[in-house]
């Protein structure tokens, strides 16, 4: 019995020990330099040919709201309808919403391209955005229908009974009974479109439309000659500390949505 | 599942016409709001979906007027040397991948499953690479496989396993897949874990102490009540893994650029390349669409396990 605690505790720390040290080191050689310690790779990120600049910092902010945004916008409705409402078409929208899952945007991308080039989205951050809130969108409406669900009754009845319209239930009862789903996914909107790589690789063109992601990758492919990797791990870093922190912060709000996206799905 | 959907039908009360106008108004409601999820739905989903397959008929080229050449591009396709040789490579590396990840997932489950000192610690742990982005994580094994700063090649030289210069992500076509399936492994194992885990504590503790009551040793245990019992858990975990791994793109386009020579080149970096490279869009959509049916197979498959399960249950 003591062997075996021992033989736990001994695998679990050396395997946390491989799965923590390529976070460590990557923080510990962007701040290496060749005379000691210091923001000198930080400072070649943001200065270097072809390194990031602020605007692709504010280009991802701004991808990351409008996505987050109209992905809580779109689920918060359309979960109060699945959760709540009978309508003719609901089955039929709700497992056409779920089978989004099925066809990973991969394949339709380039025709995602095509179609938002014909409309004028081409090469913008808006278009970026909608891709990312479609694709977004089944985790979403399931989180936010199932947190509907869970609410009962009484409390829209009640309202309802105090004179609210529905959107007035909507806007003044329900959101806050529901607000662990909305923290739910909030955080999935969030990280799924600051670190998304594919998609605005496809679907933005010119440089200075980049976002932080997509820049930072940039600084590698473009490269013919010698990569700058210590600057590289400093990109790395600025991309993986907001979702480290988030992720700590949020733990519980993601294995909630986590378990409820696992256990039915 | 059907006989009580049945049911619970008989059993809404027969309407009567006053209580009817509320209804039919809510139900007007709840389709004005589901209105913005159709629309999204609609627009970004099915119709490009429909765009890729009428795409994949025509000679599309990224400027220029799309010309019908049905089934041109489909035939090219199985000719195109490259496009054969990613369709063996993708499927090495599915077969791989999941392998491997799956067992290391399940094994990383099983060692945290019971809430004891360490375990909270542990999962995080496993989990936080998961927290980082696919393409985060690939330049960040870039730089700690590379021999300018990579502390692998010091370390290996210095306890003597390694003279000299190893290039793991440009190397040779083996040291390549292997960078690209060490990175996967550390970035995806915690995540299946996670899900394993929801599976793992979906069983309820009575059935184990039952069986152990019966006499049932731990392997046995863990072949007749575990293994069953998490059937829709791994069946979503390894349809997560192939799709996934079909699917692989940042690995490749930022870890080994698809080299050396092409041999870690994946289907969704030739879809890519048609496109953007070569300005084919009708080539790119060719292929998606091969992808697309796979894909939904695997899916399909997927289902058809659950199903079987539930009918074995309400058996």
């Amino acid at each position: 019995m003591k062997l075996a605690r021992t033989g736990y505790y001994s695998t679990g720390a050396a395997l946390a020990v491989l799965f923590l040290f390529p976070l460590l080191w990557s923080a510990y050689a962007s701040v290496r330099t060749p005379s000691g310690f210091g923001l000198e790779n930080y400072a070649r990120l943001f200065t270097a040919d072809g390194g990031i600049r602020p605007h692709h910092v504010l280009n991802s902010v701004v991808v990351c709201l409008l996505t987050v945004g109209g992905t809580l916008l779109i689920s918060t409705l359309g979960g109060y309808a699945f959760g709540r409402f009978d309508f003719p078409g609901k089955n039929a929208l709700f497992l056409l919403t779920l089978a989004i899952l099925m066809v990973p945007y991969a394949t339709i991308l380039i025709a995602l391209y095509v179609l938002l080039g014909w409309v004028g989205l081409a090469d913008s951050l808006l278009g970026l955005s909608l891709v990312l809130i479609m694709f977004q969108l089944p985790f979403a409406i399931f989180m936010m229908r199932n947190s509907f669900e869970a609410v009962p009754r009484e409390l829209e009845e009640s309202a309802l009974v105090d004179g609210c319209g529905s959107v007035g239930v909507l806007l003044r009862v329900m959101v806050h009974a529901v607000r662990p789903g909305i923290v739910t996914v909030s955080l999935f909107a969030f990280l799924a479109s600051w670190s998304e790589f594919f998609a605005p690789l496809i679907m933005l063109n010119s440089t200075d439309r980049f976002t932080l992601m997509l820049a930072v990758v940039n600084m590698r492919t473009a490269s013919f000659g010698a990569i700058d990797y210590a600057a590289l791990e400093a990109g790395v870093t600025v991309m993986a500390v907001p979702c480290l922190v988030l992720f700590v912060l949020l733990q519980r709000s993601y294995v909630r949505g986590f378990m409820s996206g696992a256990l039915k799905g | 599942m059907v006989t009580m959907l049945r049911r619970a039908r008989a059993e809404v009360p027969v309407q009567v016409p006053p209580a009817r106008r509320p209804s039919r108004r809510r139900a007007w409601l709840g389709a004005a709001y589901a209105a913005p999820t159709a629309l999204v739905v609609t627009l970004l989903f099915l119709v490009p979906l429909g765009l890729v397959v009428w795409m994949s008929l025509h000679h599309w080229p990224l400027l220029g007027e799309p010309e019908f050449n049905a089934p041109a591009n489909y035939t090219a396709m199985t000719g195109d040397a490259l496009v054969r040789s990613a369709v063996w490579f993708t499927l090495k590396y599915t077969v791989v991948v999941t392998v491997l990840l799956f067992m290391l997932a399940f094994g990383l489950a099983l060692l945290v499953q019971r809430a004891r000192p360490g375990a909270g610690f542990f999962r995080t742990a496993f989990f936080l690479p998961a927290a980082v982005g696919f393409a985060s994580a690939s330049l960040l094994f870039l730089g700690l496989l590379s021999d300018e700063i990579g502390p692998i090649n010091d370390a290996l030289a210095t306890t003597g396993l390694l003279d000299g210069y190893v290039s793991w992500t440009s190397g040779s076509a083996n040291t390549a897949l292997g960078s690209a399936i060490l990175l996967v492994l550390w970035r995806f194992a915690g995540f299946n874990m996670l899900i394993l885990l929801t599976g793992l504590q979906a069983v309820p503790l009575e059935v184990y102490e039952a069986a152990r009551m019966d006499g049932a040793g731990r392997l046995q245990i863990f072949r007749r009540i575990t293994l069953p019992l998490m059937r829709p858990t791994i069946a979503l975990v390894l349809t997560l893994m192939v799709t996934g791994s079909l699917l692989a793109f940042d690995q490749f386009w930022i870890l080994t650029r698809g080299g050396p020579d092409n041999s870690t080149t994946s289907l969704v970096m030739v879809i890519y390349r048609a496109a953007f490279i070569d300005l084919d869009l009708g080539s790119a959509a060719a292929v998606s669409v091969a992808l697309l049916g796979v894909l939904v197979l695997v899916s399909l498959v997927q289902l058809g396990v659950l199903r079987r399960r539930s009918r074995q249950e309400s058996a």
